[in-house]
């Protein structure tokens, strides 16, 4: 008992410290616990992502769009890989965690159960989401926790390329002609409250908040992380010429911030829960690329057992001959 | 046939497949196999790009133009490449036939007089190496691996053969260019390709499928009907707002 509270006042000392907790560190139960659903629910935001804007891959307006586009969702792929990675690190297997999807007992961001329906979905997508996870992931680079800590140094890299992307798909609507102008607009109506609301609920409503900022796996509130996004995305939104869905909006000279209308907290319940536009598509989807795929990963298996038994065959009979040559020697030396 | 007709025909070819494998993106068995296969589709649809680009210094249109604004018999890609490969077996077969026919002729693109061609020739030739590995082991898995995924595999080698024989077809313009340096000569891969292929496919433990099949006309414009509907979902956007910048 006093053992256990020593260590555990050992690795609260080791993060105050602002060192990092490695995978063979000792680590209470709970912060693993807590870890693994955060970063395996990240990775399952990277790979379930890729649905919205993979739609759009084999629509994408230009040969130029297309590629880059391609290699925005071959990123978030890889996202969800560096990420998958990280979880197992602390001893979830990559089977266990799509279990968890697949059985809804894992989430993944609740943006992405609303449809990419245009073209100008993909710009919005990139501007407003990727930047709101880009604030969100930046403090996530001095996480305590080393795996997910470096992982999110890479995957910063790429969100900002990401995020430029989206915006310049932004500019060459919003700068284009009236139905494309138009298309950005509406683009920006729909995603602009999804994008606030996925810093999650206000501070006050939080429920792992308080103990991930003492772990250190968190740095900044919901709410600080929203703010720092509205300012930007506001200014951003100004030099497009579009107009922000929120007709009470307004600079708040005292503070130096902008200042939403309320924020509809039913409506992001409401998707979390599982009402959202696509939610169950997105999780048909998954789960139907992954049965259509077990019969691929069933072979991948079975060839690797073929191959290894082969190998060991292959050395065996090396070793036999081996022997029979070094018996033979012996014998003939004795025959000297 | 001039160089710029060559030139887009071979543009197609890669713009064609490059689109079909993107169709894969979010869809592989497994996440690692979604990246290896949008590399694939990322270096056919920048060889594509290459290639139209090339068209347009030769007095051809934009890439885009290319792309989005023709209709399927205006396209002069090889049917090899336009078949729809949804199944994940039919993909590897066919990726795997084409890989080692791209592996040969990209090589001996690059030893073209013309040098934009060797160039490309020389830089997508390593491309198709490693495309041609990849697409090899999955032969391998797939064939010598489960009794399902060997007579998926079987049953995928059935339902492209007959459409590789386009592959070795010199068209009735490009013999000059043929014989001028400009590009290899397509019917003296054959067999080397055949030589790889059949070795491969007997080493994952398949059949060669039977000969007599013989399906042409892509560089014609006489095309499946698979390609219409590719194209109706890939120009449909660039179709509906003209003059559009994107």
């Amino acid at each position: 008992m006093a053992e256990a509270q020593d260590l555990e006042a050992r690795f609260q000392a080791r993060i105050d410290n602002e060192e990092r907790i490695e995978p063979k560190d000792w680590m209470p139960d709970a912060y693993r616990k807590t870890l693994i659903r955060q970063i395996s629910q990240h990775a399952h935001s990277e790979v379930i992502g890729m649905q919205p804007e993979g739609t759009w891959i084999t629509r994408a307006p230009s040969l130029k769009r297309k590629t880059i586009l391609l290699s925005k969702v071959q990123d978030e792929g890889g996202h969800g890989l560096y990420l998958y990675s990280a979880a197992e690190t602390l001893g979830a297997s990559r089977e266990e965690m799509i279990a968890a999807l697949h059985g809804e007992r894992a989430k993944y961001s609740s943006i992405f159960n609303y449809p990419a329906l245009t073209w100008a979905d993909i710009g919005a997508i990139g501007w407003l989401v990727d930047s709101a996870a880009i604030i969100n992931q930046i403090p996530l680079q001095r996480c305590s926790y080393g795996p997910y800590a470096r992982a999110m140094v890479r995957i910063c890299k790429e969100e900002s390329f990401h995020q430029r992307q989206g915006y310049d798909i932004m500019v060459s609507l919003a700068t284009g002609t009236p139905e494309q102008k138009a298309m950005a607009q509406d683009a920006l109506n729909r995603w602009w409250w999804p994008s606030v609301q996925m810093f999650g609920p206000p501070d006050d409503a939080s429920t792992h908040s308080a103990r991930s900022m003492a772990w250190k796996i968190k740095r900044y509130s919901n709410d600080e992380l929203r703010q720092k996004f509205i300012d930007q995305a506001v200014e951003q939104a100004k030099i497009l010429g579009l107009e922000v869905p929120d007709p009470d909006l307004e600079w708040d000279e005292a503070s130096g911030h902008y200042r939403t209308g309320a924020i509809d907290w039913d409506e992001f319940n409401r998707v979390v829960a599982g009402d959202g536009p696509c939610n169950r598509e997105r999780l048909e989807t998954h789960r139907r690329v992954h049965e259509d795929g077990a019969w691929v990963r069933e072979a991948v298996a079975a060839y690797a057992e073929k191959q290894a038994a082969r190998q060991a065959q292959q050395v065996a009979r090396e070793a036999n001959a081996g022997e029979a040559e070094q018996s033979r020697r012996v014998s003939r030396g004795r025959e000297l | 046939m001039s160089l710029l007709d060559a030139v887009v025909g071979l543009a197609d070819d890669a713009l064609v497949l490059g689109h079909r494998l993107s169709e894969w993106c979010g869809r592989a068995p497994f996440l690692e196999e979604d990246l290896a296969i949008a590399n694939t589709a990322l270096d056919l649809l920048g060889r594509a790009r290459t290639l139209y680009g090339y068209a347009e210094t030769l007095g051809g249109r934009n890439e885009d133009e290319y792309a989005f604004l023709r209709d399927a018999p205006e396209f002069r890609n090889l049917l090899i490449y336009e078949l729809p490969g949804d199944d994940f077996a039919a993909a590897c077969a066919r990726q795997f036939l084409v890989d080692v026919f791209d592996d040969l002729y990209l090589t001996e693109l690059a030893a073209s007089r013309d040098e934009t061609l060797a160039e490309l020739g020389a830089k997508c030739a390593k491309e198709s190496t490693w495309h041609r590995r990849h697409s090899g082991e999955w032969l391998n898995r797939l064939g010598d691996g489960t009794a399902e995924s060997h007579e998926r595999m079987q049953r995928a080698l059935e339902g492209v053969w007959g459409y590789h024989l386009e592959l070795f077809e010199t068209g009735p313009g490009e013999t000059r260019l043929v014989a001028s340096g400009v590009l290899p000569d397509r019917g003296a891969l054959e067999r080397r390709w055949s030589a790889a292929v059949h070795e491969a496919i007997r080493s994952a433990t398949l059949d060669v499928p039977s000969n007599g099949r013989r399906v042409a006309g892509g560089r014609a414009g006489e095309h499946t009907e698979h390609l219409g509907i590719m194209l109706a979902e890939m120009q449909q956007l660039p179709r509906a707002c003209p003059g559009a910048n994107w």
